[in-house]
């Protein structure tokens, strides 16, 4: 029993942050039909930013937890800033073009920035100083769930709730919703839509940074890689869950996060991506718009 | 047009011929290795290594009264060039190689020097089969093979720790993999051990908790794991985290200063296996130096080892009095040579006696050598 549970906090720290990354994935093709394939980067850019202010703090004498929240904040800040300069520069001049042009542009856009990071920080790992202290409560429990993973699952479940409210009792989550479902339309009765979908872009890259500053506490280092993998991992749990939903890219995260770790404990973890991959490909066969995806008619 | 054609192929004729013609009564050395493309970092130091060494060679004297002289060929480490490369220097008339730098490409063009008759030493190539397969009497490295790393973690894990269960895992690399199926492999036939996990991390996962779960449940007293140190970093956090006691063992890829930062005190009590520390060897200090006044940075990768192999094939020309092959290779499997990766000579498959790897221990941040 200790040993599954083991498989299951561990597989739900996995998916919690798949699903944190996912977000952003759903949230932009469900608004503009675009995969922001340039997403993952957003998310390393928020851990390097993160590790450079809590190089910063931790010269200033900070300790822990409040380095985690400020270099936390700060990070979401820069993101933010890249996402929405992100989709200034690369996707708006597109909108209207055919659906690949910006498709390409987006992978351009992850090329870049990959390397802009190379270039500018590092190719080597750099270590990430660990953030999150061990609680005394947790020690009983530490070989099943660990403080890191209770503070990866409060922040991923808060952050949660928190787009949650925003999306269905803000007024700018009313307009989202209006934008995702007649962008046309949406502009007819007053949205501005390309504000709309700026901000979209500001919170999928917001919720990547708090996932990048998570993972990297969590696992000790970063490089400008991390976010190529992590992206491919939260694109898979976007489109497992039903791509353009969010609740679906949460699910999705979480499935493909324990996917991966029962694979590991129960076969063998040579078989981990097998499996997790072979699961996507049954998923789609029975359920091809993902497993809360509504199937969308094309709008003619 | 025809006359126009023919009047080229002479002229280009005529240079082969004065190329060659100019090439009299000097020893060759031929050198070759990936000196362009991606992976010329490990291919240049080896040459200058050579140049440096043909230099101090020449400015005394030669070898038997002859000038030493560089054929240089550039093989970009793949296989299909380094046939080429090979077929070249056995025609420019090479008396000895030194290379190639990458395995594939050494494997390549080792045939086609064995049926010239000309030895050849690789500073950098590790596959254990170039030398134990026996094929190739011709070839010599001043590099310990593949295998050689995992025979020394594995005699460590169970002759000096005595452990007993010992799980085995590896990134799914080449060297992390190779590393790992050669550890299995010895823990298997030494009969004292038993491998109680084999399997591949995903390298950049999120976390390996699912796999240090699983050592924990095997009750493994030692993990070997074969791969880099970003991999490393993660599997001795993520053993610390879940308060799994199993020792850690690895390899000369987790043997790197970012290890020690990354995993900080949770990379405490690890062994890792690595070159042997040479420094302390005046000769390998002297050839840094000579480097530096040179070239003004720090040599690269593999410099060490060419310049070992530079030496130990001139001196060998030297020793055996001509550059006839048998004599030559005798020389080299008899005559004991200083180099400043040691005091070497080669065993009869052509590895070099005395060069190999130490286990070191992380305590308190750094690498301490055991033995």
């Amino acid at each position: 029993m200790d040993y599954f549970l083991e498989l299951f906090f561990g597989g739900l720290t996995r998916g919690s942050i798949y699903a944190l990354i996912a977000l952003g994935y759903t949230m932009v093709y469900g608004i503009i039909q675009l995969i922001n394939f340039a997403h993952g980067e957003i998310y390393m850019i928020g851990a390097f930013v993160a590790l450079i202010v809590a190089g910063v703090l931790t010269i200033y004498g900070f300790s822990g937890i409040s380095i985690l929240v400020i270099a936390g904040i700060i990070a979401v800040i820069y993101a933010s800033a890249y996402g929405y300069t992100l989709e200034k520069i690369a996707y708006r001049p597109l909108r209207g073009a055919p659906r690949l042009s910006p498709l390409i542009s987006a992978i351009g856009m992850s090329i870049f920035l990959q390397n802009y990071v190379l270039l500018a920080q590092t190719p080597d790992f750099l270590p990430f100083p660990r953030l999150i202290p061990d609680f005394a409560f947790m020690e009983p429990v530490a070989h099943i769930i660990g403080s890191p993973e209770l503070v990866i699952l409060v922040v991923t479940i808060a952050t949660m709730v928190g787009l949650t409210v925003l999306i269905k009792y803000t007024r700018i989550g009313k307009a989202m919703r209006a934008t995702q479902q007649d962008m046309s339309m949406a502009r007819l009765v007053g949205v501005n839509v390309d504000r709309i979908i700026s901000l979209t872009f500001v919170i999928g890259s917001a919720l990547a940074a708090i996932g990048g500053v998570l993972v990297a506490s969590y696992m000790g280092q970063v490089n400008f890689y991390i976010g190529f993998l992590a992206g491919v991992k939260a694109f898979t749990a976007a489109v497992l869950g039903g791509i353009g939903s969010i609740p679906g890219a949460v699910l999705g995260g979480l499935v493909l996060g324990w996917t991966e770790s029962f694979a590991a404990g129960y076969v063998s973890s040579d078989y981990e991506d097998v499996l997790a991959f072979g699961l996507l490909v049954l998923i789609l066969i029975l359920r091809p718009s993902g497993i809360l995806g509504k199937a969308r008619k094309q709008k003619v | 047009m025809k006359k126009i054609s023919a009047l080229f192929v002479a002229v280009a004729l005529s240079l082969v011929l004065t190329a060659s013609g100019f090439a009299a009564d000097t020893i060759k050395l031929g050198v070759a290795g990936p000196h362009s493309g991606d992976l010329a970092p490990y291919g240049i130091p080896a040459m200058k290594a050579a140049q440096l060494v043909v230099k101090k060679v020449n400015a005394s004297g030669g070898v038997l009264g002859k000038q030493v002289e560089l054929l240089i060929q550039d093989d970009q480490c793949k296989p299909e060039i380094a046939t080429n490369t090979a077929t070249k220097l056995v025609t420019e008339g090479a008396n000895v190689v030194l290379g190639h730098i990458c395995s594939g490409a050494t494997k390549a063009a080792l045939g086609i020097y064995k049926d010239a008759k000309i030895p050849v030493m690789s500073p950098s190539a590790t596959n254990p089969p170039l030398t134990q397969s026996g094929d190739y009497p011709n070839f010599f490295r001043t590099i310990a093979s593949d295998d050689m790393q995992a025979k020394m973690a594995v005699d460590f894990a169970i002759n000096d720790l005595g452990l007993k269960k010992i799980a085995v895992l590896h990134d799914k690399g080449d060297y992390g993999k190779g590393f790992a199926e050669f550890a299995k492999k010895f823990l298997e036939e030494s009969g004292k051990a038993e491998v109680v996990l084999f399997e591949g991390v995903t390298p950049g996962a999120i976390n390996y908790d699912s796999i240090v779960g699983k050592i924990r449940r095997e009750n493994a007293e030692a993990l070997i794991f074969g791969g880099y140190h970003p991999e490393a970093s993660k599997l001795v956090s993520s053993m610390k985290r879940k308060r799994v006691t199993a020792v850690f063992i690895s390899d000369d890829g987790v043997k790197d200063d970012s290890f020690l930062k990354v995993a900080g005190s949770a990379a405490e009590g690890a062994y890792v296996t690595g070159p042997r520390d040479l420094s302390s060897i005046p000769l390998n200090a002297a050839a840094t130096e000579e480097f530096k006044a040179e070239y003004g940075t720090d040599p690269g990768a593999f410099f060490q080892e060419g310049y070992s192999a530079a030496l130990a094939l001139l001196t060998a020309v030297e020793k055996a009095g001509s550059t006839d092959y048998d004599a030559v290779t005798k020389a080299l499997r008899s005559e004991y040579v200083e180099t400043p990766v040691g005091k070497i000579k080669f065993d009869g498959k052509g590895d070099a006696e005395g060069v190999g790897f130490s286990v070191y221990k992380v305590e308190n941040g750094a690498f301490t050598e055991l033995k």
